[in-house]
């Protein structure tokens, strides 16, 4: 119990820190996820088939492809990008991106091909006659979509969109590799210096879990919320 | 582009393929047994072994593979008895490490997939079969079993999927997997996006066969309905 002591004899305050990176790079990375998912859900759904292809060449390629690759992508490619685009505009000095950004992207790139898959999904489940009643009641456009088919897409996403989430979370120990200080790489920091991994992996696991029972708890909430009416 | 590294490294990547298709398929082997083990614990009646069988898929599901992996290799070193048990011999190879933490991963997520799978198995089906006069173990092997596989066949094929992208992890513990040998081939020449290219490639051609040969056994297995 020591090891977990609070300050500067045990490894608790470090560990909290760590798990709140986590919950960080989770948020950030589903967040960047949700943008992906509004470009791509659009051009999966898109009557041309030139988009089409665009829409399905990302999902197809995010998800069959591990995730450690994709980091492993962005990890070593993402500062050669920047210093690529820097160096046309005359900046020849070696940039560091920082490692939150990175994983963020990385995972949120994943992320973001599993939340369009969960929209695509939602909106072909929608009754053909909300949008033709939409049309001819002269509803806008625009408004078609924020009052009519959203609320009823959200009902259905929001249950595929908490495994979305539960798979996000778990994608973030992956980016350990890259340094960035989340809960798996404080414990292999902490597991190198006491030499004791099997405690500190144990309790990543706790941890871990504590997350998706948590986050399980909530989206369970909204999911009864969004779904009332029904 | 450097076509050429792309050309040269294809080789390489070529042969830690097997070693992720050996990866994928032992514990796609035993992660069936241990799955199928567990979903029979789960249908018990006996509230103990049903926690306990409930309790196991949900620790394995909520927890990230990686952790699960350092757990086993790292983690089970430390305790001194099993250096001196017998089992020490698998578990100091991080080969044997990586498959027991997939089967075991696996195997949580099949007995979730096969549960649901006995549990959507109508009624009429079993009733049909008392009523023949078929014994129980029969009915199970000959009744259950195949109806079951039926009905677990598309999302397990997804299981499958997950899995040939969960051995990549396998390269945290040092082996040399198809993302182990393309992370040696980027960090030492610095071309991230060919190398990407032709490890995602290999990748995504694997997941091709393994979506196609589910969709093969899909139509076999559509004997009723």
């Amino acid at each position: 119990m020591e090891l977990l002591a609070f300050g500067k004899t045990g490894w608790g305050d470090e560990l909290f820190y760590a798990t709140l990176m986590t919950v960080a790079v989770s948020i950030t990375a589903m967040t960047i996820g949700f943008f992906f998912a509004l470009i791509f859900t659009p051009l999966k759904l898109s009557k041309y088939k030139t988009l089409n292809l665009i829409g399905n060449f990302y999902t197809t390629v995010i998800r069959g492809v591990p995730e450690l690759l994709v980091i492993y992508l962005f990890f070593f490619g993402g500062s050669g990008a920047i210093m690529f685009v820097a160096s046309m505009f005359g900046y020849n000095e070696y940039i560091e991106i920082n490692a939150f950004l990175t994983g963020s992207f990385a995972i949120g790139i994943i992320s973001g091909a599993y939340s369009t898959e969960v929209f695509r999904g939602a909106i072909q489940s929608i009754d053909k006659g909300q949008f033709e009643a939409a049309k001819v009641l002269g509803i806008k456009k625009h408004i078609q979509f924020y009052k009519i088919i959203l609320p009823q897409m959200l009902r259905l996403a929001i249950p595929n969109l908490s495994n979305v989430w539960q798979i996000t979370l778990k994608d973030t120990s992956l980016i350990s590799v890259t340094g960035l200080v989340e809960i798996m790489r404080q414990s292999y920091i902490a597991a190198g210096s006491t030499r004791d991994p099997l405690f500190f992996y144990s309790f990543a696991a706790v941890l871990y879990l504590l997350l998706t029972y948590l986050s399980m708890k909530l989206l369970n909430k909204l999911e009864v919320k969004y779904s009332r009416g029904y | 582009m450097d076509l050429e590294l792309m050309i040269n490294s294809f080789p390489k990547l070529l042969t830690a393929t097997f070693i992720t298709i050996k990866l994928l398929s032992a514990s796609l082997f035993f992660g069936l047994f241990i799955g199928l083990l567990f979903a029979i614990l789960r249908l018990n009646k006996n509230p103990i072994i049903n926690k306990f069988s409930y309790g196991y898929s949900y620790v394995f599901r909520g927890t990230p593979l990686l952790v699960q992996i350092f757990i086993i290799y790292y983690g089970l070193g430390q305790i001194e008895y099993l250096r001196s048990t017998v089992l020490w011999v698998i578990l100091k190879e991080p080969y044997w490490c990586a498959i027991i933490a997939f089967s075991l991963n696996t195997g949580a997520y099949t007995s979730e997939i096969l549960r649901s799978a006995f549990q959507t198995i109508k009624p009429g089906f079993i009733e049909a079969g008392k009523s023949l006069g078929i014994s129980n173990k029969i009915i199970f092997y000959k009744i259950q079993i195949p109806i079951a596989i039926k009905q677990s066949l598309p999302a397990y094929g997804n299981e499958i999927i997950l899995m040939l992208k969960g051995t990549s992890l396998a390269s945290t513990v040092t082996l040399m997997d198809l993302t182990g040998v393309a992370k040696y081939i980027i960090s030492t020449t610095f071309k991230p996006i060919e190398v990407f290219i032709v490890a995602g490639s290999i990748y995504l051609f694997m997941t091709f066969i393994i979506h196609n040969l589910i969709k093969f056994l899909e139509k076999k297995y559509s004997f009723y309905q």
